[in-house]
């Protein structure tokens, strides 16, 4: 089977182009036909893949197809790895890929776009696989800037509105800032380490001791992680995703929630044993994950477009998962990757439903009572809210706890922020909940016409539902008699190369049975209390808002980051493309450079055209006296 | 030996003279005349000035065959040019109903 594994990102990519390029004209059919096979046959091959990978003793399969780039002493090889990390993550992709392009043939049904938004989101599927498989850091660059572009074309998927396209630009542009980072951290680890396949850097990085001060490798990880900001928003590079929400529904939860956002940890837990060699990225990346799961979960209280919730909630996620990093917890991080790819899909497809159902409108005020009309989205947005606020026994509960544990150990006051930020969370997916599907109904308009779902939409939103619940069988907590045994099984990958693969202390036995405890009954506290206060619609919430007139406002602003950004950056950089236009382009380009050259030119041609007179004798007197005169130099 | 002498008594210079003359008052004719079939007779002059002088280099050099040959060439395409000339020259009065060089001019505009 080996030599069909090439085709894992290949057939979506076949897929991709054939929509792309005869969607149009070969009907939502073929569209359907082709842009679900392909992802689905890749699925298989994937599990295909997985399996033989597992079957081996290193759990560690290489493709090479050949070299890429060779120039001097760097060679740069054309392959994919497939380990226990990038296999895990492949089946993620695939998976949830597969199920979101099955939800979408409901929810797009309707749209001019069809064949478009499937070819787009085909070369999503294709880029993404490239990123997860890619055994060196180009190969995985291809795939982290094609990931961008995508995200950027379903952005902009509805062209015609015009907050859309901005969305679409601002993501792309923010993510440049951050793929320089990356750029110049690949640069610098080549400098480093001589070579830019993943798996000899980690060889490599083996044998290295872990730096004391700000050393290359600090330099290359920090730089690596400004990258991986942009492409996972997290301060200061967050601001582009919640304006992604412009996109189609299904686009959020499959690129901007559950997939594409989280790259970056996938890029630090490929590197991991890299990363554990700069103690000061570790911190920063600590802190920066901490401070934007609670910086995102303040804001998403008070919002009142559902998907802007989501969105914030998902940075405030990713910025969960970047905590656990930085705490060393590569396989606690990259678990909440996994359970948060299960559970925020499924939050994202269930606002989809509800959207679709309300006819496209997302404001929270205007929802309530849609239990009983919506039950499968109901009961499935149930799940999903259980696992995202920790409830024990869902997956989030397992990946959450096992992140704030090792925050902890890290340092008490990364505790704390992470269980206010858990706090918060529970807050707002209560309120959400309790706005949308309890309660009565404030707008009976829309309410009268809402309706659940096709089967293509509900089935997808079931099948997460489960797996939001069950995927905490890979990772029950230690401090619960379980094994965390993802650890165990990401071990290969991110220690992969390591002489001697460091164990975490784990402290006394007691203490993450406190800390789990003291969180999850703060969480379950603040849940209920958001349940309590939108029970009966939004007098009490209003009423409370009045009493903090300035934190509301405040958060209802976002912190007025947009606006300073404004102000501070984007101000001064028109301020300065002004005076480039105004002077350097207008005046000194186009004038002395283009205009100037041109009116001499007309200038000297008014002046020649004088002497064509259109007069026959006049040509033939100034020919005769030319010739005399050549006469005369001749025979002087 | 005056220009008159030379012509008088033969020789190179007297031809030369000659052959100045015409082609002075063919460039005359193109200059100052608006006409264009006048302005054509002149440029024929002009033509004929240099076959004089073709000749009379001949002659002085001792009887040439080639200048000959190459005269009556000449003469020859001189007479296509000038079928051709005319011709212009009429379908141009038909389409103007002038022959006036200094008003046929409009390539200028």
């Amino acid at each position: 089977m080996n030599k069909y594994y090439w085709l894992i990102p290949i057939l979506p990519l076949l897929g991709s182009v054939f929509n792309g390029i005869l969607g149009r004209r070969a009907g939502k059919g073929a569209v359907t036909f082709v842009g679900l096979g392909t992802v689905l046959g890749s699925l298989v091959l994937a599990f295909s893949a997985f399996f033989a990978m597992k079957a081996l003793p290193d759990h560690r399969l290489v493709l090479n197809f050949g070299e890429w780039m060779g120039v001097g002493s760097m060679s740069v090889p054309f392959g994919f790895v497939i380990d226990t990390l990038s296999g895990t993550m492949m089946l993620v992709v695939a998976g949830i890929g597969f199920l979101i392009h099955v939800y979408s043939v409901g929810y797009m049904h309707d749209d001019e776009g069809y064949g478009r938004f499937f070819s787009y989101m085909n070369l999503f599927v294709f880029f993404m696989l490239t990123l997860v498989l890619g055994s060196s850091l180009p190969l995985m660059f291809v795939g982290w800037e094609g990931v961008g572009l995508c995200s950027y074309l379903l952005i902009g998927y509805y062209f015609e509105t015009d907050f859309a396209p901005d969305a679409g630009l601002k993501a792309f542009l923010m993510n440049r800032v951050g793929d320089l980072g990356v750029a110049i951290g690949m640069m610098v680890l080549f400098a480093a380490f001589g070579t830019l396949t993943v798996g000899d850097i980690l060889l490599r990085a083996g044998h290295l001791a872990p730096e004391a001060g700000f050393g290359i490798l600090t330099f290359a990880t920090l730089m690596l992680f400004v990258g991986a900001t942009g492409k996972s928003a997290q301060l200061p590079l967050y601001l582009w995703l919640p304006d992604a929400m412009a996109g189609p529904t299904p686009v959020s939860a499959l690129i901007h929630a559950a997939t594409m956002v989280t790259s970056g940890i996938y890029m630090i837990c490929r590197l991991a044993p890299v990363f554990t060699l700069a103690p000061i990225t570790m911190d920063v990346v600590a802190w920066v994950g901490a401070a934007t799961a609670l910086f995102a979960a303040t804001i998403g209280l008070v919002q009142r477009d559902i998907k802007k919730v989501l969105a914030y909630s998902t940075v405030s996620q990713l910025g969960y998962m970047f905590l656990g990093l930085g705490a060393s917890g590569f396989a606690a991080g990259f678990f909440h990757v996994f359970t948060h790819a299960w559970f925020k899909a499924l939050l994202f497809l269930g606002a989809g439903s509800v959207i679709h159902a309300m006819h496209h409108e997302q404001d929270l005020f205007k929802m309530g009572g849609l239990k009983a009309k919506m039950p499968l989205t109901f009961w499935t947005m149930l799940a999903a809210t259980l696992a995202i606020i920790g409830f024990p026994g869902t997956s989030g509960f397992a990946s959450k706890d096992e992140i704030l544990y090792l925050a902890y150990l890290k340092s008490p006051a990364l505790w704390v922020i992470g269980v206010v930020a858990a706090c918060c969370t529970a807050f707002y997916m209560l309120r959400l909940f309790t706005l949308a599907f309890l309660g009565e109904p404030r707008d009976h308009h829309a309410h009268d016409h809402a309706h659940e779902s096709p089967a293509s939409m509900t089935l997808p939103l079931v099948v997460l539902a489960v797996g939001s619940v069950l995927a905490v069988w890979l990772g029950w907590p230690k401090a619960f008699g379980g094994e965390f045994r993802i650890e165990e099984w990401l071990s290969s990958a991110v220690t992969y190369g390591q002489l001697h693969a460091a164990h975490g202390e784990h402290g006394s036995a007691q203490l993450p049975l406190i800390l789990a405890s003291v969180s999850t009954i703060l969480g379950l506290g603040f849940a209920f209390f958001g349940y309590l206060t939108y029970r009966n619609g939004l007098a009490v919430a209003e009423a409370r808002a009045a009493k903090f007139p300035v934190v509301h406002k405040v958060l209802l602003n976002k912190y007025y980051v947009d606006e300073g950004v404004e102000l501070v950056i984007l101000g001064p950089i028109r301020w300065f493309g002004n005076l480039l236009w105004k002077l350097f382009d207008v005046i000194i380009i186009d004038g002395v450079g283009v205009n100037l050259p041109g009116a001499l030119a007309r200038v000297f041609g008014d002046f020649t055209a004088l002497f064509q007179t259109g007069r026959v004798r006049n040509y033939a007197l100034s020919m005769a006296l030319g010739a005399a005169v050549l006469l005369y130099v001749f025979l002087k | 030996m005056t220009g008159m002498d030379a012509i008088l008594h033969g020789g190179l210079q007297g031809y030369l003279v000659v052959a100045l003359l015409l082609f002075a008052i063919g460039l005359a004719a193109v200059l100052l005349r608006r006409t264009l079939l006048m302005q054509f007779m002149g440029v024929e002059l002009m033509l004929n000035a240099a076959n004089v002088a073709l000749l009379a280099f001949a002659r002085y050099r001792g009887g040439d065959l080639q200048a000959t040959v190459f005269y009556l060439f000449i003469i020859a395409v001189a007479a296509c040019e000038a079928a051709v000339g005319l011709a212009l020259i009429i379908g141009l009065y038909r389409h103007r109903d002038t022959t006036d060089s200094d008003r046929t001019a409009s390539l200028k505009q």
